[in-house]
């Protein structure tokens, strides 16, 4: 699946690696390699297929086709898809999870929660 | 070395380069009445919310159903974590068996009595010889004093081939299995030929008897047997 095309939209390609602590006030897709921290509290972050994230993230929405290492914390949503493979606990209001994700964590569903159905 | 996520990467869906991978086929799903789940319900059923250890694999459908009832979920796929080939080491008389300090000290990392519920499925059939003890020990010092156990055992008329099962909770006493299917996997090699694998599932390991079941959960309280018409036994264990 490619890069979805926004002008709002910053991108990490999968060539390029960064360590370090990343924020921001806009949505965020990383398909390379990000180890540290990423921050983006009103915004939300998308794991890319290819991207490969070893950091604790927060953000306003959380969507993982790749791989992610490190706890989540997401004001509204989180999305795993079915090729994800996530290590670490998640606290969010919704989740939705694709048959076929890999999850090694604690699942924390918090506040006024709508409780997605797993697709 | 391949990480615990590549292993599992290529068990369900294959290497991610220089591959190509057949989908893999839509698993039959089938529908039991389970005692020891019953049994379970009346503490989910309850407005006190309960941290709740699923060691099957990855699913949707149980993280949304405790998830549901405000419960904390811990997802861990002990099975899939085994095949980690880190582990493989020779004992003293040179036979291949897995090393179980290295796989406590990268699964189960929990802090003591937290659990208010273990959901073992039918881990213990399917886990390494090497791995069981070890990792039914850790399991009673996650547990909550009075925290309950559940796990499924196949009976002596079992054969080698008996499918694993993946298990979705879809009622308060009825489970949903999946077989874990075998797949296809499909592999251009060095001089461009189409190599092609079957990638087993798991392979049950041992049966258990009643005395091996009790010798297994000596540590816990106590202990109460369920014996299904699919020659399953299930028991629910109490610390």
């Amino acid at each position: 699946m490619s890069a979805p095309l926004s002008a709002d939209l910053a991108q990490i390609g999968k060539s390029v690696v960064i360590k370090g602590e990343l924020s921001g006030s806009e949505d965020l897709y990383v398909d390379g390699q990000v180890e540290g921290s990423i921050s983006l509290k009103s915004h939300s972050l998308t794991v890319g297929p290819n991207g490969q994230v070893k950091a604790s993230v927060e953000a306003k929405g959380v969507v993982v086709q790749g791989k992610l290492e490190g706890n989540v914390q997401a004001s509204d949503r989180v999305e795993l898809r079915k090729s994800a493979v996530v290590t670490g606990d998640i606290s969010t209001q919704r989740i939705a999870i694709e048959e076929g994700a890999y999850l090694k964590g604690k699942v924390d569903i918090s506040g006024k929660a709508e409780k997605a159905a797993g697709k | 070395m391949a990480t615990v996520a590549q292993n599992f990467m290529k068990l369900f869906r294959g290497s991610s380069s220089g591959s190509q991978a057949e989908t893999p086929q839509v698993s039959q799903k089938l529908t039991r009445r389970s005692s020891g789940l019953g049994e379970l319900a009346r503490l989910w059923e309850s407005e006190t919310p309960l941290c709740v250890l699923d060691l099957g694999s990855t699913s949707p459908t149980n993280i949304t159903f405790f998830t549901g009832r405000t419960h904390k979920i811990y997802s861990e796929d002990l099975l899939v974590a085994s095949t980690e080939p880190h582990l493989v080491i020779k004992d003293e008389q040179g036979n291949v068996t897995l090393d179980s300090r290295k796989f406590l000290a990268d699964n189960l990392l929990y802090p003591a009595a937290h659990f208010d519920v273990v959901l073992c499925w039918n881990l213990a059939d399917y886990l390494d010889e090497s791995l069981v003890r070890p990792v039914m020990g850790r399991l009673w010092s996650v547990l909550k004093p009075g925290g309950m156990l559940l796990a499924f055992f196949h009976t002596k008329d079992a054969g080698p081939d008996s499918p694993c099962y993946r298990f979705h909770i879809i009622g308060k006493d009825t489970l949903e299995m999946q077989k874990i299917v075998m797949r296809r996997e499909a592999r251009r090699g060095p001089t461009g030929a189409i190599h092609t694998a079957i990638i087993d599932g798991f392979r049950l390991q041992r049966v258990f008897n009643n005395r091996h079941i009790e010798t297994l959960f000596r540590d816990f309280a106590s202990i109460k047997f369920f014996l299904a018409r699919d020659n399953v036994r299930e028991v629910l264990v109490v610390r």
